[in-house]
């Protein structure tokens, strides 16, 4: 387990930005203590900073919220598990309705019948976290339309594009870690 | 509708029928029986004319059968005589009656029948009567039966002494036993077999029963006869499940009541083989688990145990309380279809779901983390546990990682949480767990647990949810019924007594807010459960305390040779019959010293609290070579000590002195000792009743003296220091509970000797004292302790470095809770 490199670094905010923006910031220095991310097998982990971390590396199995990995031409993935931290931090949200729910969960893009709210002035592909109708994160994903053209689409087009989504606690167990 | 024809209604009035005749009313007046016979109740019309019936029909012969080929209900009814099958419309009243005087066997299921068939032709409530025979009551009782009285009884000696109805009865019974022997067709012929066997035993049995037993109006089968070994065979070959449930029931019941229904020549042990037997085969369990739970549960619980677990639990869910709270989660779920409750009165974030039209592991709100499904009785150790904020805890088995969840939303993701398991594929069912549910203080790791204080140590608290048999769930697992023997869990035992005592090492004793480790399983056996825990109390130096829960059965102190300590009845048991929840135990112990007793052969070395300086003793203390180890040392000085020393023994509880005299309390001013039973009751077996001045006097100057180890210990564990100083001679050496540590090093080695060959002959002469169950551990213990300083028992924990010689000032090197 080691801190993570500047360049390691720079790509991992750079993706995290596209949800959050400057709000960035604010996962580092938080009020109730400092976090911060270490890099284990690949997966990038955000802890307390005082979070004891003397265990060897191959017995370590996770370590704080992990929040996503490095792929093999490093770049950075992001995980459903991060949605804890994006949510609050979100700047472009997208709520879609109960009936598309269902289908979200189970990993299919967001088509423009199941498009509930958005906010305004989303650019496309701008990064966007996806919430049901009752303020419940539920995953996140990429703007497909700009919140304009969302709304001259016919109901059959794709809006959000989806990248996460919390059902894959339920369906890829095995690969969260 | 229609004119009532009440004969004995007098007809009163000016009009016609007061004049007329009293023909008709003193025709049936000659049927009626006479004022005197019955009782002073006024009959109804229809009383009086079932009472004339029964007159008539007392004096007819049996009624020829009408339903030659009915068939009794299988195996139950002798078939013999199924006159009584029958009633004619007119005579059903009589006819109850009559079945019952000539001991025709009650055919229900063709009774039934027969009411349905001519229950429009009876409209009188001769039905009811119909049921006289097993509805003990008559709906218009006091109707004087002589139930057949004048036919031949068989108990003429008796007869006198009893009711019409018990000789009714008891001529019944042996008229079925004749016709038990007649059997029909349809009857297998092991049935018949049995039956013939049966019918001549019952007979003389039964007449017994009814001389002494309680007579009850009831449908009493024959009593229960255990079949003869051949038919054993025979159903092991082609077991009738129906039949065995009712042998099942037969024998718990003979057996409930041995002394008056057992059968002459059977014994105790064979109803209880043949028990276990059908148990098995109806239950499907193995012979083992099985004999195992028939020492665990008296027979009723048993069997009701048994049927719990055949049945699920309820399911349930546990809050999360990170992200929501258990009113809205309850409000979300419901509006999603789930029917749901909160858990009880001792849950604040249960919920027991009843059903669900969605698949309640796959809401949206268990995806966003909001809840966690959980057993209620995985809730109780973390309750038990109670870790409080900024703790750090190590979850020694963590997976599926409910638990974990559960601490850490008790600790409000504050502190750290170290979860670990041996299997790396349930690892991952954690890590989605945790991540799920917003766990954030935690780190998950993939040791064997017995590592554990070697790796990492110290912790506030830790939570051991050992691996065990799993025979509490057997409603979740049913292939435990079958697949556990003796080595499974003497297996499962011994990984469990390792795991604990890992457990017990890696909690830190002297944390400021903790020192508590929960031991559970989800198993029932004992020796999975309680004798794990009072191994441990043995081996370290921890103390069981409540849990905390106020339900749930005591554990055992006892289970059939084994003896534990007392204290084992804080520890809890929960068992699916009774409190409707897995089977599980927990035990909650708390660590009072960091340091590790060593245990020597034959668990000897009566607990030996020693006095840290002991300049006042005056026994001649021989030089003890430095080399010789500290515990010995200790163990030595305690042993002197304690006969030295006279002390009042305080019959204090929940102090446990170590067998091998390690001493806990760093000084008089907090000892504590640990000890198991044995020590304990041997301390008290030889304490005299000496004054404690001495100690008094000698405490004085030790009281700055503070360790820096010392544990938080109760005061009163002081007076148990002075307890163990049993000595049946006076001696003025004191011996305080002293905890062990490199702290004692500075025991005088010269203390040791001496009254070694005192305290042993002290002790001995104390084995004759009453308390039987500890003498010959105490007994053994000092035959154990050898004379020599290498005895002894205590070993320093982290006695990497050599003990100091002769050091008074206490010094906490601080290895002890460091390397732990």
């Amino acid at each position: 387990m080691r801190p993570l490199t500047e360049e390691e670094t720079r790509v991992m905010f750079e993706k995290i930005a596209k949800y959050i923006g400057e709000n960035l910031q604010l996962l580092v220095d938080r009020p109730d203590g400092t976090y911060c991310f270490r890099l284990h097998n690949d997966r990038v982990y955000y802890k307390i900073l005082k979070l004891a971390a003397n265990i060897s590396g191959d017995k370590l199995v996770s370590l704080g919220t992990c929040f996503g990995k490095f792929t093999k031409t490093h770049k950075f993935r992001l995980h459903i598990t991060a949605l804890d931290y994006l949510a609050p931090y979100a700047k472009y949200k997208v709520w879609i309705k109960p009936g598309a729910e269902q289908s979200f969960l189970y990993g299919n893009h967001v088509l423009k019948s199941g498009l509930g709210r958005i906010t305004e002035n989303t650019c496309q592909y701008q990064g966007v976290v996806v919430y049901s109708m009752a303020d419940v994160p539920l995953g996140f994903g990429v703007a497909a339309k700009s919140t304009q053209d969302c709304r001259k689409v016919d109901p059959m087009a794709i809006v959000v594009f989806h990248q996460a989504d919390i059902g894959e606690y339920v369906r890829h167990e095995e690969t969260l870690t | 509708m229609g004119r009532k024809l009440d004969p004995a209604k007098e007809k009163r009035g000016p009009g016609r029928k007061a004049r007329k005749q009293k023909g008709a009313e003193t025709e049936v007046a000659r049927f009626l029986p006479a004022a005197g016979d019955e009782s002073s109740k006024r009959l109804s019309s229809r009383a009086r004319k079932r009472a004339a019936k029964r007159r008539l029909g007392s004096a007819e012969a049996l009624e020829m059968p009408k339903f030659p080929g009915a068939k009794p209900f299988p195996g139950k009814l002798p078939k013999g005589v199924s006159g009584g099958a029958v009633q004619t419309p007119g005579k059903k009243g009589a006819q109850s009656l009559l079945r019952a005087s000539q001991g025709k066997k009650r055919p229900a299921p063709t009774h039934s029948s027969e009411e349905e068939e001519e229950e429009d032709d009876s409209e009188e409530d001769d039905v009811v009567n119909q049921g006289g025979l097993w509805d003990s009551e008559d709906s218009d009782a006091d109707m004087i039966d002589d139930y057949g009285a004048d036919s031949t009884s068989e108990d003429d000696d008796e007869g006198e002494e009893l009711l019409p109805i018990e000789r009714a009865a008891r001529k019944q019974k042996a008229q079925e036993a004749v016709a038990g022997s007649q059997w029909s067709e349809e009857e297998t012929e092991e049935e018949e077999e049995e039956a013939e066997e049966e019918s001549p035993e019952s007979g003389p049995q039964k007449n017994d029963e009814t001389d002494g037993g309680l007579q009850i109006n009831v449908d009493e089968e024959e009593p229960f006869v255990l079949p003869s070994a051949g038919e054993m065979e025979q159903d092991a070959q082609t077991p009738d499940l129906q039949r065995i449930h009712k042998r099942i029931q037969d024998i718990v019941a003979v057996l409930r009541d041995f002394g008056t229904q057992r059968e002459e020549g059977r014994s105790r042990s064979e109803y209880l083989h043949r028990l276990q037997k059908d148990l098995a085969t109806y239950y499907s369990y193995g012979d083992f688990l099985l004999g195992k739970l028939m020492d665990l549960f008296p027979l009723s619980e048993l069997v009701e145990f048994l049927e719990a677990n055949e049945v699920p639990r309820p399911i349930t869910l546990r809050t999360n309380t990170l992200k929501t709270r258990r009113r809205d989660l309850a409000q979300a779920l419901i509006n999603r279809g789930v029917n749901l409750d909160p858990l009880g009165k001792w849950s604040k974030t249960g919920l027991v779901v009843y059903d669900s039209s969605v698949p309640i592991g796959a809401t949206p709100e268990y995806l966003a983390g909001h809840y966690m499904l959980q057993g209620a009785s995985s809730m109780l150790p973390v309750m038990a546990l109670a870790p409080q904020e900024h703790e750090r805890i190590l979850d020694m088995c963590c997976a599926p990682g409910g638990k974990t969840s559960y601490i850490a939303q008790l600790m409000k993701n504050t502190g750290v949480i170290l979860a670990n398991d041996a299997n790396a594929e349930r690892l991952k069912s954690v890590v989605g767990n945790l991540h799920r549910l917003g766990v954030t203080n935690t780190i998950i790791s993939h040791y064997d647990g017995r590592q554990f204080p070697k790796v990492v140590g110290g912790f506030d608290r830790v939570l051991l949810d050992a691996p065990c048999s799993g025979t509490g769930v057997i409603s979740k697992d049913p292939a435990v019924k079958t697949n556990k023997d003796e080595k499974d869990i003497l297996r499962c035992a011994h990984l469990q007594k390792e795991l604990l005592l890992s457990a017990i090492d890696s909690v830190n004793a002297t944390s400021k807010t903790g020192g508590y480790l929960v031991y559970c399983t989800c198993s029932i056996m004992v020796e999975e459960n309680e004798w794990v825990v009072d191994y441990a109390l043995k081996k370290r130096n921890v103390r069981l305390v409540p849990t905390g829960l106020d339900f749930g059965q005591e554990g055992f102190t006892r289970f059939r040779e084994r003896r534990f300590h007392p204290t084992l009845r804080s520890t809890r048991r929960f068992y699916p019959h009774t409190h409707n929840m897995d089977g599980f135990f927990i035990a909650k112990f708390k660590k009072f010293s960091n340091s590790i007793p060593q245990s020597q052969t034959g668990n000897s070395a009566a607990s030996t609290p020693t006095n840290l300086d002991l300049p006042e003793v005056k026994d001649q203390m021989t030089p003890k070579p430095k080399g010789s180890s500290h515990p010995a040392k200790k163990a030595r000085v305690a042993v002197k000590a304690k006969q030295q020393l006279q002390k009042r023994q305080h019959p204090k509880k929940a102090s446990f002195q170590k067998q091998n005299g390690i001493s806990k309390g760093t000084d008089s001013s907090s000892p504590t000792v640990s000890c198991d039973t044995k020590s304990q009751a041997s301390s008290k077996l030889q304490d005299s009743s000496q004054p404690a001045q001495k100690a008094e006097v000698i405490r004085g100057p030790k009281v700055p003296r503070k360790l820096k180890q010392q544990s938080a210990m109760p005061q009163a564990s002081k007076k148990v220091g002075f307890r163990k100083q049993n000595a049946s001679r006076g001696t003025d050496t004191e011996v305080p509970v002293l905890s062990l540590s490199k702290t004692q090093a500075a025991l005088k080695p010269e203390d040791c000797d001496q009254p070694l060959g005192n305290s042993k002959r002290a002790e001995k002469v104390k084995q004759q004292l009453p308390e039987q169950p500890f003498k010959k551990a105490a007994f053994r213990k000092h035959n154990g302790t050898p004379k020599g300083p290498e005895t002894s028992t205590v070993s320093l924990l982290s006695s990497s470095r050599p003990p100091p010689a002769k050091r008074r000032k206490s010094q906490s090197r601080g290895s002890s809770h460091l390397s732990s």
